[in-house]
């Protein structure tokens, strides 16, 4: 026993102790939060501008048609399908005589194919138009058509989550976010961390550390020291990350004026009085302060300790389920690296499946495809997380989750005896290619 | 003195071969014990057998009085395999304290030991060096010190004195036998046979996953002499020949002379003197062990089975 630990410690320092994870543990989230920033800017700026000509032999649609951001109409007289783009203008809409009965087909032309989104925008804006033109015609003047678009945005799904007599708000969005942010999370780790462990034993064979490290220690405990010092080390990199985050949310909070926060504490106070399903008086309170509660609101709607406890758990029970797997290839290749890839093949799959059934089972958590997934072994840690989100014991049942992490708990004690078996012969095993056969030979046999 | 390993009827099979094939033996305590054999006899599956990294299909172990038991015995023994690795990555000083505590020396220990050898084969420079920096023959020897750091009763050392230089390969030797003297028993695996007449006391030559000779170095050459003595003489006589030995080789005023069956080595010189002739030495030839090795093993397919062996 004395001698895993000595085994972790050696692992987990000689990782932690180096200038390079101190770098990836600070770095990572910075380029992922520059990455998620780059694109969205990218996304907000680089918008292609539509100057649409239209000609139109209703007379109507100028006035009724609106322009959006990226898209301007004009009613120029002198335009034909002809000479558009000579004019500056980049498409050309054929508006038909409008009959008010039968669907009209209304043509655009343009020298560059036109993206789904955009035709779909065109096609709301000019039933829109059409829509103002009847109502019009039936007697509402324009004004009155104005004032009614302005202020009739009413409806603000709030959901509420029923547990037992209870009810709970919730937030779908919110849901989502936990869950396909910690399946992701899990998908990552498991890969890089999963490798580590493969390229720690590939390097003590093909150093030929493993005959002495094997004449001091049993395989076994090798091979688990390292599994979990480099789990150590995963959850190191995940405190100083949610350290990272708690600060700056706590640094932000200095930017925040006084007043907005004292606004958003009588709000606090004033929903709490009305209760989960009443709403908030929050007239006298400013925009900033409502958004903030707002989030604030909607961050408190999830079940925290459940989800971060299940997501410890889940992290380091599919981390140790396949740890063991990548230690056992680890151990059976030779230097060449085409046979780990190879090799690595039937452990990377069920990962990238999971991962698929994971992003599927985030948006409609309760299918059967998605309960199964989430208690086998294989697919469990990230299918799960992606149900836990959505509330415990609303969309996943207590006897699923129990299923679940004992089905996780006991296949990691399988896949890891096995592994042993396999490590053992397999570290010490040169100059010599290994099939799939050999390697269930190992696995199975008796001593 | 007693025995501190006894190998009694081991065998380890392979699907493919017999590697280790019904051997015993025994080694003294404190003795300097040579494992010799061709490539491929079954060498380092046997060490591995005695270090506790393989089971024994069957057949017996005892280790310090007691029947071998690998889980408690290994930190009785030092192991430095011929594949040797360290870690590449690892600082010296801490690799020499992991490898330590391993074996299951505590840190004020450990490091107190690993102080005294160091200062010893002169490497206390070495501490905060990485083992990537080091020469083939400096992480030989830091390889050394690992294995012997923790006083082990048992020394196995699987062709140590590859990639050393002379001088190191003497400091090496010294500390060889410093060991022994202070009661650490040495086996030596080697197919260098002029170190191993000049190390070993006790031998073992094992082929084809057998043991073919057992014995002393001394016991072992008288077993194998031909009796053949060579006699320097101030000048050659007329008559060479005499019924009581053969010629087998003139060079200049040297003989060298075999002994026919039923005579002496006093007979040649009852000869010579007869002769009138004036002998300027006299002395047996004895095989070296390189011969006996080769006379041993020559013949046997060994070759042949190297090239199919698939023992590690």
């Amino acid at each position: 026993m004395n001698k895993i630990l000595i085994i972790i410690q050696r692992e987990y320092l000689s990782r932690v102790m180096n200038k390079r994870f101190l770098l990836t543990t600070i770095l990572t989230p910075l380029i992922m939060v520059g990455f998620i920033a780059g694109a969205a800017f990218l996304a907000a700026t680089d918008k292609e501008m539509h100057k649409i000509a239209v000609v139109d032999q209703n007379g109507f649609f100028k006035g009724n048609l609106r322009d959006a951001s990226d898209i301007k109409f004009e009613f120029p007289t002198d335009v034909d399908t002809a000479n558009y783009s000579k004019k500056g203008y980049t498409d050309i809409i054929i508006i038909p005589k409008f009959e008010g009965t039968a669907k009209a087909e209304y043509i655009i032309r343009s020298k560059k194919r036109i993206g789904l989104s955009l035709e779909s925008k065109i096609e709301d804006r000019i039933n829109d138009a059409i829509e103002d033109q009847m109502l019009q015609q039936a007697g509402i003047d324009r004004a009155q058509l104005d004032s009614i678009k302005s202020s009739s945005q009413f409806a603000e799904m709030k959901s509420l989550e029923e547990t037992g007599d209870s009810v709970k708000e919730s937030s779908a969005a919110l849901s989502y976010g936990i869950g396909f942010g910690s399946g992701m999370l899990i998908y990552i780790t498991m890969f890089i961390y999963g490798a580590m462990v493969m390229r720690g034993v590939m390097e003590e064979k093909t150093n030929r550390i493993a005959e002495v490290m094997i004449s001091s220690a049993k395989p076994f405990q090798l091979m688990m020291g390292k599994i979990i010092g480099i789990g150590a080390v995963g959850l190191t990199q995940f405190f100083v990350w949610i350290l990272l985050i708690f600060g700056i949310i706590a640094a932000s909070q200095f930017f925040i004026p006084q007043d907005v926060l004292q606004q958003v504490a009588e709000l606090q106070k004033a929903n709490a009085q009305m209760g989960p399903g009443g709403a908030a008086s929050i007239a006298q309170a400013g925009e900033t302060a409502q958004n903030l509660y707002k989030f604030q609101n909607t961050m408190s709607t999830a079940n925290w300790p459940l989800i971060i406890s299940c997501f410890i758990f889940y992290f380091l029970g599919g981390y140790l389920f396949y740890a063991s797997l990548f230690a056992a290839v680890g151990s059976v290749v030779n230097e060449d690296p085409q046979d780990a890839q190879s090799l690595m093949l039937p452990i990377t799959m069920p990962i990238i499946f999971s991962f698929i059934i994971m992003s599927r089972a985030v948006e409609d958590p309760s299918t059967s495809m998605a309960t199964w997934a989430s208690i086998i072994p294989f697919s469990s840690p990230m299918v799960m997380m992606a149900r836990i989100a959505y509330g415990v014991p609303g969309t996943v049942p207590y006897w699923q989750l129990a299923a679940s992490m004992l089905t996780l708990l006991g296949s990691f004690l399988l896949t890891t005896w096995l592994s042993g078996k396999v490590y053992r012969t397999g570290i010490l095993m040169y100059g010599k290619k290994v099939g799939w056969k050999e390697i269930g030979k190992w696995a199975f046999r008796k001593n | 003195m007693s025995a501190i390993l006894e190998l009694t009827n081991l065998r380890k099979h392979y699907a493919t071969q017999k590697a280790v094939d019904d051997i015993s033996f025994s080694i003294e305590q404190g003795s300097i014990f040579g494992l010799l054999g061709p490539n491929g006899a079954g060498k380092t599956t046997l060490l591995r057998m005695i270090t506790g990294i393989f089971y024994p299909d069957s057949g017996h172990i005892q280790f310090d009085g007691k029947t071998f038991d690998p889980l408690n015995d290994i930190i009785k023994i030092g192991y430095m395999p011929e594949e040797r690795g360290l870690y590449k990555k690892m600082k010296i000083g801490e690799q020499a304290m992991y490898l330590a505590q391993l074996k299951g020396l505590s840190k004020a220990e450990a490091m107190q030991k690993i102080k005294f050898w160091f200062k010893k084969l002169e490497m206390e420079t070495w501490w905060n060096k990485k083992v990537e920096d080091l020469s083939k023959g400096m992480s030989q020897k830091l390889q050394f010190v690992t294995t012997v750091l923790h006083e082990p009763k048992l020394i196995i050392l699987d062709e140590p004195f590859s990639g050393l230089d002379p001088l190191n390969a003497n400091l090496i030797k010294e500390e060889i036998y410093g060991l022994a003297k202070r009661g650490s028993t040495v086996i030596f695996s080697t197919h260098r046979m002029e170190q191993v007449e000049e190390i070993c006391d006790h031998i073992v030559l094992v082929n084809l996953g057998k043991k073919i000779l057992d014995g002393t170095v001394h016991n072992i050459k008288q077993q194998f002499k031909e009796n053949k003595f060579s006699i320097k003489l101030n000048e050659l006589p007329g008559t060479l020949s005499a019924p009581a030995f053969n010629i087998v080789n003139v060079n200049d005023n040297e003989l060298v002379l075999q002994i026919n069956e039923g005579f002496k080595s006093n007979d040649i010189l009852t000869h010579f003197l007869h002769n009138q002739c004036t002998i300027e030495s006299f002395h047996e030839i004895l095989p070296t062990l390189n011969e006996i090795f080769i006379s041993q093993v020559e013949g046997t397919h060994a070759t042949a089975r190297a090239f199919q062996k698939t023992d590690n």
